[in-house]
């Protein structure tokens, strides 16, 4: 065992994880944190705390991840590589670890373009792959990335995402390789909708021996109207959603259709979870939290293991 | 080379307002093949300004002199048997021209005319696009030739991310994705197994993280 990560404990375990995430609110209100993480109390293994997700000014990361620690949950830390420079970021490590926080998630970001403040400049003065390096150095080497010993070591459990729906395709299985290289625990996928396609993916992953290497979450967002499937399909980019599922929903009466989704993700799990290498899911449940425990339930995912 | 774009003619009316004898300078080098600042255009920007200011019956002169090259203090030296003519300058070199100037003649005020934009080259015909962020310590050499830096939105040393699609930045669909470029650079190449080499974390002092640079060169200093 690399860390004292509840996370790494169920991974390890074999049995499959599940994960989902509470995106912290637009102003100084911690019972809005509170209120979202309670949802998740018991039908998670761990809480992702997103890090201004869409480039929007959000709480931080951090202190949102403290509060739902202080609740006795188990928060994630996302951590993007636009907003801060390695110094900023190890620090952040540190002091999130100080505070027992002990599992984070490494990515780039969503580009500012996409947010509240398209003017503000990216940092990006190192990517997600470094970071995993950077992090991963720190708890297995004690060194900061800089070189120069770390009194105390942060000891993360360290994911990355990978999305295997973005283009080109064929680099995709290879990307993952480069996180695994870096030394990755755990991957939380892109939101699948396109089942086939991550099934193609997973071959791939597989073929190359990569499960053997890194805990693969595959991501879930249930979709709660088809208005948000024509959405996600035309304007979130890298999201691949296939035609059939947006008639799917559609097809079924408006006050029918978050039912409707909840079924098409119930059905992806049952699918997923007999794919050799899906170790786990990972929940996004965008602003729809307090459903996570039915669609945990219904999955036949509870009760979750405890250590 | 580096490339430039005209400011609004509003914004060059409000600057030059306060003098009324206005030197106008452009540059024989980059900003005359990106056509922002080269005889051409300092004629047309000088006979705009005269317009505006005989509507408005405001005494107004200008001068214009286009030089070699305005980022070389030896070819700034051509203003001084006429800088006492005017009240201030306006420069349709880059930002290095305009600092020389400023640099030379300290006590005259000296003004932009464009905003200099990147280091680029000329895809066709009237477009110009971003190739090189200066960074002081190439990595073309493990980049098929495709600078991440200077063309990844996210610059992103091992990418790419999650929002290409179809060869395009998520950012904008008029940009190119770079890595989808150098990932296609490497497979013409044959070198792909290339791609998986994780670049590490970049030493950024040879770039704008160890302050202003400066090169000397003993040999010819």
């Amino acid at each position: 065992m690399k860390t004292e990560s509840i996370l790494e404990k169920i991974l390890t375990s074999g049995q499959l994880a599940v994960t989902s995430e509470c995106g912290p609110p637009r102003g100084a209100l911690p019972d809005k944190v509170k209120e979202k993480a309670e949802f998740l109390r018991g039908c998670v293994d761990a809480v992702n705390v997103t890090d201004n997700q869409t480039a929007m000014v959000r709480m931080s990361s951090l202190a949102a991840c403290i509060i739902i620690k202080q609740m006795g949950l188990n928060p994630l830390l996302q951590m993007v590589t636009r907003d801060r420079n390695r110094l900023a970021m190890q620090s952040e490590v540190i002091g999130a670890y100080a505070h027992g926080i002990d599992t984070m998630l490494c990515l780039s970001g969503d580009h500012p373009r996409f947010g509240d403040h398209p003017m503000a400049a990216s940092v990006h003065d190192i990517d997600s792959v470094q970071a995993v390096t950077m992090v991963t150095k720190m708890r297995d080497d004690g060194l900061f990335q800089g070189g120069q010993k770390i009194d105390g070591p942060p000891k993360m459990f360290v994911g990355a995402a990978a999305n295997p729906f973005a283009d080109p395709f064929e680099l995709r299985v290879a990307r993952l390789a480069k996180k695994v290289k870096a030394g990755v625990d755990f991957i939380q996928t892109q939101c699948i909708y396109n089942v086939d396609k991550f099934e193609k993916w997973m071959e791939g992953v597989r073929d190359r021996g990569l499960d053997e290497k890194v805990y693969i979450l595959a991501g879930i967002t249930p979709m709660k109207s088809v208005g948000m499937a024509k959405y996600m399909k035309n304007k979130v980019p890298g999201m691949d959603v296939p035609d059939d599922l947006i008639k799917r929903m559609a097809g079924v009466p408006k006050e029918n259709q978050a039912e409707e989704g909840i079924k098409v993700c119930l059905e992806t799990i049952e699918r997923l979870r007999n794919v050799k290498g899906v170790a786990g899911f990972h929940l996004m449940a965008i602003e729809w939290e307090h459903r996570v425990a039915e669609i945990v339930e219904r999955a036949g995912l509870l009760p979750r293991p405890s250590f | 080379m580096i490339t430039a774009e005209r400011k609004p003619i509003e914004d060059l009316i409000q600057s030059v307002s306060p003098y009324r004898r206005i030197l106008l300078v452009g540059c024989n080098e980059c900003v005359t093949v990106c056509s922002a600042g080269g005889r051409k255009e300092v004629a047309l920007l000088s006979s705009a300004l005269q317009m505006h200011f005989m509507k408005e019956a405001k005494p107004f002169e200008i001068k214009e002199i286009t030089l070699e090259r305005q980022c070389d203090p030896e070819y700034i030296e051509e203003l001084v048997p006429i800088i006492d003519q005017a009240d201030a300058v306006l420069s349709m070199a880059c930002g290095c021209g305009v600092q020389e100037i400023a640099r030379r003649f300290k006590e005259k005020p000296v003004l932009p005319a464009v905003n200099t934009t990147f280091m680029g080259a000329s895809e066709r015909q009237g477009v110009w696009a971003e190739r090189c962020a200066g960074c002081g310590d190439c990595v073309l050499g493990v980049t098929g030739g495709v600078c991440p830096i200077a063309r990844c939105s996210k610059q992103l040393l091992n990418g790419p991310c999650g929002g290409s699609t179809r060869g395009k930045c998520e950012v904008d669909p008029d940009i190119d994705c770079a890595w989808q470029l150098i990932w296609d650079r490497l497979k013409a190449l044959g070198m792909t197994e290339r791609y998986e080499e994780n670049i590490p974390a970049k030493d950024w002092r040879t770039g704008r993280g160890g302050g202003p640079r400066k090169i000397v060169r003993e040999d010819l200093a």
